[in-house]
């Protein structure tokens, strides 16, 4: 599923973020990425879908070898690969509906495809009645859920979340981890960095600890083990 | 934004478009004056009718020669009297003792073949003389050829300074767009995909913006053309209004459409690689 080799990266201002990862995620898994601001975790992350390319190393994902792809080849990397941020990203003039079927119709999706599926997202993350609301009309946890609702929509195989539940607090949070959960049942991969305690040390799943771009702990039902 | 857009390339092209038109005229004169450009051969005096004869065809020997024609002394004279006016009424005297020689007019394909194959024709036997305005000749050229050239370097920067000024005002658009592009990107869109809107968009904007030049261009050349005052020179030769502005048009909707969307393609390149 998930194959890093010896994957190290230093941005071009001289910052080096990763120093040496190895890591290897099944399919199906649920891990989550904990670890000091700055220790490398979302440079991890965007390594996966291609925001970012590795110095140097290795990555497979989904089957496929990424560290060479060709830029034209990106997108239908980023298909199969749903991915959710702390502060959502919706475009704030389109509907709840809008915003969802919008990640369909970039993949040229027929209409009515469109929205079979976005409907059932919807009911999937419960905003069935919300779907005409536009983002401004929603809390947060709800605009998180419509944000979830467009990374699944097109059924991918793995969904990274970067601190999804970081603007919510936390009886909401446990919404949205409740969907993640649901959607990890489903078979999808769900790969989540967090810097919530209660949620690690609660939901109990694989943990990766990476300070200074190192792995330093990869355990299995792990603690969150920082203080929050 | 869109207004200021359209506003850079309607600048640009009333500059470029009557540009075209002075280069294109200008061209034209160029071309027509340097038709106009001939060899005198001059006969020896002394020449009797077959040597004469014998100058004619090895005049016509020469390959770069297009037409050779004979002017006896009597036309020379005749010509020159009527070239003269009122004060040739003086030169008829000499109707009774022709001092001038007898003449071929040779013209050749290129005319810049001139100065190469003037001396040729000069050494040939019983030739006098080979008048051709040399000075005038040689200027004459190296002027056109300034003129072409200058012409081509102001069109060209100016089509890429219009470029420049859209691509500016376009990515002013495209950052209030930024966040959509990324989104886009983000969900998997292909850049063929997220560059089509864009595509049409600066196609749109070349259009429009092409529109108050054409109308400029059109009516402007139509009263320069039937200005009067220009009709005097009799050497200045305006290319024909039809179908010459309409030509024109279009290259100057070419131009616009081409700007508009090179401007509007080059101004989302930058957000294209995430």
């Amino acid at each position: 599923m998930i194959e890093m080799q010896g994957v190290y990266k230093t941005y071009s201002n001289g910052v080096t973020a990763l120093n040496g990862i190895d890591v290897m995620i099944e399919q199906g898994d649920f891990a989550y990425i904990v670890g000091p601001s700055g220790a490398g975790k979302s440079t991890f992350i965007k390594l996966m879908f291609r925001e970012e390319q590795p110095t140097k190393g290795s990555i497979i994902i989904n089957n496929k070898d990424i560290t060479n792809m060709k830029w034209k080849q990106v997108p239908y990397l980023r298909r199969d690969i749903g991915v959710v941020y702390q502060d959502f990203k919706l475009l704030p003039k389109l509907s709840v509906y809008e915003n969802i079927a919008f990640a369909l119709e970039v993949i040229e999706e027929s209409p009515k495809n469109i929205r079979r599926r976005v409907m059932q997202v919807l009911d999937l993350v419960g905003l069935k009645n919300k779907a005409r609301f536009i983002p401004d009309e929603l809390s947060g946890g709800e605009q998180q859920r419509v944000a979830i609702a467009r990374a699944i929509v097109n059924h991918p195989k793995l969904l990274i979340a970067d601190e999804p539940t970081g603007n919510l607090d936390p009886d909401t949070s446990w919404d949205i981890m409740q969907i993640l959960e649901e959607i990890n049942d489903g078979g999808t991969t769900i790969i989540m960095a967090t810097h919530s305690k209660d949620i690690v040390n609660t939901i109990k799943k694989r943990v990766i600890a990476i300070e200074s771009g190192l792995i330093v702990r990869d355990e299995h039902r792990g603690e969150y083990g920082y203080e929050a | 934004m869109t207004v200021a857009s359209v506003g850079a390339v309607t600048t640009t092209l009333v500059l470029v478009g009557a540009f075209l038109a002075l280069m294109m005229n200008l061209n034209h004169i160029a071309t027509n004056l340097e038709k106009d450009v001939e060899i005198k051969v001059l006969v020896e005096l002394t020449a009797d009718e077959q040597q004469i004869e014998a100058i004619g065809d090895e005049i016509r020997k020469i390959p770069e020669v297009a037409s050779v024609n004979f002017s006896s002394k009597e036309e020379e004279l005749d010509s020159l009297i009527s070239s003269m006016g009122d004060e040739g009424d003086i030169w008829q005297l000499y109707e009774q003792d022709n001092p001038l020689n007898h003449a071929y007019v040779v013209k050749t394909e290129d005319p810049t073949d001139t100065m190469k194959i003037a001396p040729q024709i000069g050494r040939i036997d019983n030739v006098n003389d080979v008048v051709y305005g040399q000075e005038a000749v040689q200027n004459l050229f190296r002027f056109n050829d300034y003129a072409r050239n200058i012409g081509l370097v102001l069109i060209i920067g100016l089509v890429f300074t219009a470029i420049f000024l859209i691509s500016n005002t376009i990515k002013i658009t495209i950052l209030a767009r930024k966040k959509e592009i990324g989104i886009m990107k983000l969900v998997g869109a292909t850049n063929g995909f997220i560059r089509w809107p864009f595509f049409v968009e600066g196609l749109l904007l070349g259009v429009f913006g092409s529109i108050l030049p054409i109308a400029v261009i059109v009516s402007g050349y139509y009263f320069l053309e039937q200005n009067v005052a220009l009709k005097q020179f009799s050497f200045v030769e305006l290319l024909p209004f039809n179908p010459f502005v309409w030509q024109l048009s279009l290259i100057i909707l070419a131009i616009g459409a081409g700007i508009g969307v090179w401007g509007s393609l080059m101004s989302i390149r930058k957000f294209l690689k995430v």
